[in-house]
């Protein structure tokens, strides 16, 4: 992994009673394009804020660039944030709003002018230098926005869910022009959005948090192919989610038993053990004669097509339901009712959350 | 931890001097009046450091009490009339057209930043025997001497609804401005009469600016004694009147500060029973 | 024509009900400014002069009460602006104890009937041995003063994104910087406008400073209480009509800070 340039250790948070972070630990790499992915209130933000100075922890500690910036103030570290509301000056011009930060370090003049214009090249807002923040439409804004931080050249940019106020197609093209302004500046973003797509579409690396807890950290396609936790699996992507009892260990694959059968899957746990079963839909098959060495038989419930996807129900025997996804291709479906036999590759679907069963 | 308190707290000691300030003139101002209020009034001038509940005794007696009743009774016809005539003002105006509406709500508004002195003048212009309105009906021939229309109780109930209604109308018009008003038009499509959906969905929907209207004006309007004075050549004591004669003729401090304890217990239980019942939305909202 | 159902649409009735109560509003004030040009004593109409101006420039303890009230509504509401300014950006983020109580108090000097604050003044001012006159005016002026200036200031603040603040520390501005580059600017008109509406309140006040004066200093709002009750002259109405026409001035003023205000919002 390259060079640590943000690192968090223990952090923890409270707002009275209520415990927001509960002891988050993070490494950030330069040049790093880190998304924090949760739902609302899962404590995403006041870790942001934490980074920022704009909040300080009850315990742990902020290092940037190997220093410890816990207790320094916000205006005193390398760090510019990109705010949910975009919090333009509203009595500033864009370039005034843009130039505010290098201003504040008492550059030359015509420095700052310089790089303002260099910014709005960046953000495509030429010529809409004398504009105020209420003439500018709300991509506009957020391109000011994230002009305003970035014109300071932090060592890490903070974009605390900078797309959420714009509709469904300017976002898609934003998330494209964040993920080449961050491509082409070498700078560090940790980025924070409840919106999955956003996060596999963007990231280098994935913290899914859930309840003041990093659940899990890692790439997009490990954690959507390995999910660690039935949270972090319902999160990203659709899953079937399962609970299994593990019978043996073969050749590195469990033998679980679900429902009324039994199915390969991947993880690491003891005979006995039971856990949630995660596979995604798209992995699973069926089929009327091959088996995939499993002993899993359900019958077909129902079909939806949504543009592109087929959406097949199958209930196992032993009332456990699998969403199957398929391009729908072939020419005839089988019937609703039909009896078939459901596998899948035993190395893409994992046990997660294994443990002795308590009751045993 | 000072990094701490800077976070949560912005620039707290700049709120140091109101602080000190608003204790110094308001606070201890209001207690002192509070223990006067327990004193005896001394023969020659001030007050004698003896405990007494004398002067509240006093306050049940019946010529007190009677102007204590005067009081309320004009508190509450002026409430009413101002009710009775903003309600239909403020409801029609929240109905106009915006720009209609903006310069209705500032033609209310700038005779609350005029004098109210100049104002009551007015009135006094035009109700004096020989003024513009008997003057009118006179050269009319409608009438064939002078109406005495000044200095009687309806003059002082006059000029006491002219003072206060602004109060009313912008208090109801806030209401009617936040109405739905696709809920009239439900209740309505429902069957409703104009008249049924009028009294069974805008007006309880108004309900808090009637509520804020009639304290805004019920309040002020126990202790505006120049109005009474000048429209009322003084014949209609009020409350006001009474704390005013109490200090300034009688000298009795003790039996002033009893009634002003009196008068500002009245209020605070208004304040009170208004945010019980408002669920504490400010009245300030209204400035 | 069919008769429009349209819950947003008023009767002709409608229209002249509210132009008939602001006809009612405004006559009293038309009155006397017609009457401040009648070239007579009496109360017909005998022609236009200005004489009664002439009289009112002419007339030295009017022109002293005008100063007077003057002086101490430019004191009054300027003390009141920097307290009130700087109480409400106090205690616009901090939570602590007494803060709610604080606030009550804060505005009780606009919530109880004026009388009540006069008497007040009257009895602590004795007792504290403070020569009545310009100095106990100004210190009762400026604590009804405070609310109206702390509300609006404070609702500014309230109406105020907390992350425009916290952009500029986060773009390298230190707290007293952010104020004054971000803060400030942008709660400027709720100051204006507070303080203007301050202002026309202590010039309008007769009760408060009925009982916090001596017999030396008067106000022109006590000096007008004084002649009406002796017998009215017709400088009076000349003296209304000055009056009136500041504080339409003063208005038009303020709303012009209010429209800035506007067009300052997102």
């Amino acid at each position: 992994m390259a060079e640590t340039i943000l690192k968090l250790e223990n952090i923890i948070k409270h707002f009275g009673e209520n415990t927001a972070l509960k002891s988050i630990s993070l490494e950030v790499a330069r040049g790093e394009f880190l998304t924090l992915l949760g739902p609302s209130g899962c404590g995403k933000t006041t870790t942001l804020r934490i980074i920022a100075g704009l909040e300080s922890p009850d315990g742990g500690r902020v290092l940037l660039e190997g220093q410890d910036v816990t207790n320094l103030e916000p205006n005193r570290r390398s760090v510019n944030t990109v705010f949910q509301s975009y919090a333009l000056f509203p009595h500033m011009n864009v370039e005034q709003n843009i130039g505010y930060g290098l201003r504040l370090k008492k550059l030359p003049k015509q420095e700052i002018a310089q790089r303002v214009q260099e910014m709005l090249e960046l953000v495509q807002l030429q010529g809409f230098e004398r504009r105020m923040p209420d003439q500018l439409s709300g991509g506009q804004r957020q391109r000011v926005a994230i002009a305003r931080a970035l014109v300071n050249s932090p060592d890490v940019l903070l974009l605390d869910e900078p797309l959420g106020a714009l509709d469904l197609q300017l976002r898609r093209q934003m998330q494209q022009e964040l993920k080449g302004m961050q491509k082409k500046l070498g700078i560090t973003f940790i980025y924070i959005t409840h919106d999955q797509e956003e996060a596999m579409n963007m990231s280098d690396r994935i913290g899914i948090m859930n309840a003041g807890e990093i659940v899990q950290l890692g790439t997009p396609d490990s954690i959507y192919e390995r999910p660690n936790s039935r949270f972090a699996a319902g999160f990203i992507g659709q899953c079937n989610i399962a609970d299994a009892t593990v019978l043996a260990e073969e050749n590195g694959l469990l033998r679980l038993r679900l429902g009324e059968g039994e199915v390969l899957a991947s993880g690491s746990a003891r005979p006995g053990n039971t856990g949630a079963l995660c596979v995604r839909p798209e992995r699973v098959r069926y089929s009327l004669s091959e088996t995939g060495g499993f002993a899993l038989d359900g019958t077909i419930r129902e079909y939806s097509y949504t543009g592109g996807t087929l959406r097949t129900t199958i209930v196992a025997d032993g009332g456990v339901q699998f969403l199957v996804t398929d391009l729908g291709e072939d020419d005839e479906r089988l019937a609703v009712g039909t009896r078939v036999h459901i596998y899948w590759d035993p190395k893409k679907a994992v046990l997660v959350e294994s443990g002795a069963n308590a009751d045993e | 931890m000072p990094m701490n308190s800077r976070k949560k707290g912005g620039v707290p000691l700049a709120a140091v001097p109101m602080y000190i300030w608003t204790l110094l003139l308001v606070a201890i101002p209001l207690i002192y009046i509070v223990g006067l209020s327990f004193l005896t009034k001394a023969q020659t001038w001030g007050v004698d450091l003896n405990f007494t509940l004398d002067s509240y005794r006093k306050l049940f007696t019946p010529s007190y009490l009677k102007v204590f009743g005067q009081s309320l009774y004009v508190a509450v016809i002026t409430t009413i009339a101002a009710l009775a005539i903003g309600y239909p003002f403020a409801y029609f105006t929240s109905r106009l057209p915006k720009r209609a509406r903006s310069l209705v709500l500032m033609l209310i508004i700038v005779p609350f930043w005029t004098n109210s002195l100049v104002r009551i003048y007015g009135w006094m212009i035009l109700l004096r025997s020989q003024g513009v309105i008997n003057g009118l009906l006179i050269s009319l021939g409608v009438i064939d001497s002078p109406l005495k229309l000044l200095y009687n109780f309806g003059a002082v109930m006059v000029g006491m609804v002219y003072a206060l209604i602004p109060f009313m109308i912008l208090s109801i018009y806030n209401s009617c401005e936040k109405i739905d008003w696709s809920l009239v038009e439900a209740a309505r499509d429902l069957g409703a009469t104009r008249m049924r959906a009028f009294w069974s969905v805008t007006v309880p929907l108004t309900m808090p600016g009637i509520m804020a209207g009639c304290v805004l004006v019920f309040i002020p309007s126990v202790g505006l004694f120049f109005i009474s004075d000048l429209l009322g050549g003084a014949k209609t004591m009020l409350l006001g009147n009474l704390i005013k004669n109490e200090l300034l003729v009688a000298r009795n401090w003790p039996m002033g500060a009893a009634l002003s304890v009196a008068m500002l217990l009245m209020t605070l239980g208004i304040i009170t029973l208004y945010k019980r019942m408002a669920g504490d939305k400010e009245l300030e909202g209204l400035l | 024509m069919k008769k429009r159902i349209g819950t947003r649409s008023n009767s002709p009735f409608a229209v002249l009900y509210i132009a008939i109560i602001l006809v009612l509003m405004y006559l009293p004030i038309l009155v006397v400014v017609a009457y401040s040009f009648n070239d007579t004593k009496l109360f017909h109409w005998a022609g236009f002069t200005t004489d009664w101006y002439v009289k009112l420039f002419r007339n030295r303890t009017i022109i002293e009460a005008f100063w007077n009230s003057l002086k101490l509504a430019v004191l009054s509401s300027l003390s009141a602006c920097v307290l009130g300014t700087m109480g409400a950006v106090g205690m616009s983020k901090r939570h602590f104890k007494t803060k709610g109580m604080l606030e009550n108090l804060a505005i009780v000097p606009i919530m109880v009937p004026e009388i009540i604050l006069g008497m007040a003044y009257l009895a602590f001012f004795s007792l504290v041995k403070l020569p009545f006159g310009m100095l106990t005016l100004v210190m009762a002026h400026t604590t009804f003063c405070v609310p109206y200036i702390y509300i609006n200031v404070k609702a500014a603040l309230t109406n105020m994104d907390p992350s425009i603040g916290e952009a500029a520390l986060d773009l390298g501005a230190s707290p007293t910087r952010a104020f004054f580059d971000i803060t400030a600017p942008i709660i400027l008109p709720a100051i204006l406008s507070g303080t203007l509406l301050a202002f026309a309140m202590s010039m309008d006040d007769v009760v408060i400073s009925f009982f916090a004066t001596g017999s030396e200093t008067s106000t022109l709002p006590l000096q007008v209480y004084s002649m009406l009750k002796m017998g009215v002259t017709p400088e009076i109405n000349a003296l209304c009509t000055v009056m009136l026409g500041t504080v339409f001035l003063l208005v038009a003023l303020s709303s012009l800070l209010k429209a800035g205000r506007a067009r300052g919002k997102q």
